[in-house]
């Protein structure tokens, strides 16, 4: 399988069932899947702080959901996350596409890929970098059972080592 | 715009709360909407927001899009929803018929000092929504208006959107900080928390 199916299915396993997003190159297949099969409620959220409201409901409401966004979309959102999510202690998961590095042509991505991580930890967010198909399933499936059991928030950053990165990006740098 | 009436946003949230017969959920924006929510009587299903400004709205969604049988109810400024207009337009694709938006609108960011927002001098709520797609929206003429919007079933004509003009006082009471508490006692209000496990 390839790593959109097979985190997909992960989440499926999981009954991860809303998926909020605002879209990203690196996401397509991901995006494609969800509004592929009707297992899956999908959401196209005008900000990525709005995503995590939503799942947050349904999480209190009954329904497992995560976030989709681009590393910049996640610096729209460390309110969202420092003053919802965290404090209120909801299980919601991030799927962050990683831009910024190993190949990045916008300045903007790289500063934002930096803070990244660091604003998880300040927050005590668990992250994990997602480099290895192989890995993922093992990774996403323990993490999310963490997730839940714990009453905290999750995020999974796509590396590009996992996604091929952005075909834009190389298109540019090898311009 | 017709005449309107100028409400208080306590009494209103009060005549609101009596009307809710089947364990709506409510959700409370943030500060003057929570207040006032939590002064209208303690139910279980009511969600306090702290801090995340502008929230209340997609929280609202999300419980509307996981139950979708119960109504679901989004106090929130205009202040607020004018910091996530956004949302109203994700609204206008998911349309979920159980939802009820009521923007308690002083043209103010009262709580903060009074500040004039956009709606108090430039900006149609109700236009906005409507432009989003929500054709359900109106601007609350009178307490029948208000008590006919709230009483229909709220599966029916969703998702609607109220806006009601009100004076620039403050909430009434001041939510416990402590959102620990509050999720746990709204999931247990909504038949999905662990609550009850130490309970006797
Ligand atoms: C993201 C963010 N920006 C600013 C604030 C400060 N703030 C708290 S309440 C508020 C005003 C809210 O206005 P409105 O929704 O109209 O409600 P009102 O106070 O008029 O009842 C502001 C600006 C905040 N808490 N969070």
């Amino acid at each position: 399988m390839n790593w959109s199916d097979t985190f997909l299915d992960v989440l499926k396993k999981n009954d991860v069932r809303l998926i909020s997003y605002v879209p990203d190159n690196v996401l397509t297949p991901l995006i494609k899947g969800v509004t592929a099969d009707n297992y899956f409620i999908s959401v196209n959220a005008t900000r990525e702080d709005e995503a995590m409201g939503i799942v947050a409901g349904a999480w209190m409401g009954g329904m497992k959901g995560a976030v989709m966004m681009q590393t910049s979309g996640f610096a729209v959102a460390p309110n969202a996350l420092a003053s919802l999510l965290v404090p209120f202690q909801i299980p919601a998961i991030l799927v962050i596409s990683e831009r910024g590095t190993l190949g990045e042509f916008n300045i903007g991505q790289v500063a934002v890929a930096k803070i990244m991580r660091p604003i998880l930890d300040t927050l005590s967010v668990e992250h994990h970098t997602l480099t290895d198909e192989a890995k993922l399933g093992f990774i996403v499936d323990s993490s999310i059972k963490q997730a839940v059991t714990t009453q905290s928030p999750v995020a999974f950053i796509l590396s590009p080592l996992l996604t091929g990165g952005n075909p834009v990006a190389h298109a540019k740098l090898s311009a | 715009m017709a005449e309107l009436t100028l409400f208080n946003r306590t009494e209103l949230t009060m005549r609101l709360v009596a009307k809710l017969t089947h364990e709506e959920a409510v959700v409370g924006g943030i500060g003057n909407t929570n207040f006032d929510l939590f002064a209208a009587g303690h139910r279980p299903q009511n969600f306090y927001m702290l801090g995340s400004m502008g929230l209340a709205v997609p929280i609202a969604l999300g419980v509307a899009i996981a139950q979708p049988e119960r109504g679901v109810i989004a106090l929130e400024g205009d202040g607020s929803i004018l910091m996530s207009l956004g949302c109203l337009a994700t609204i206008g694709t998911v349309r979920p018929r159980n939802l009820t938006i009521v923007i308690m609108d002083n043209g103010l960011y009262q709580i903060t000092g009074k500040q004039v927002t956009a709606t108090g001098t430039n900006t149609d709520i109700v236009a906005v929504a409507r432009g989003v797609g929500l054709a359900n929206s109106h601007w609350v003429r009178d307490h029948n208006h208000f008590d006919e919007m709230i009483a229909r079933r709220f599966d029916e004509g969703g998702p609607v959107l109220l806006a009601a003009k009100i004076d620039d006082k403050p909430g009434a009471g001041q939510t416990p900080r402590d959102p620990a508490l509050i999720r746990n006692r709204f999931m247990k209000g909504l038949g999905t928390g662990r609550g009850g496990a130490l309970d006797g």
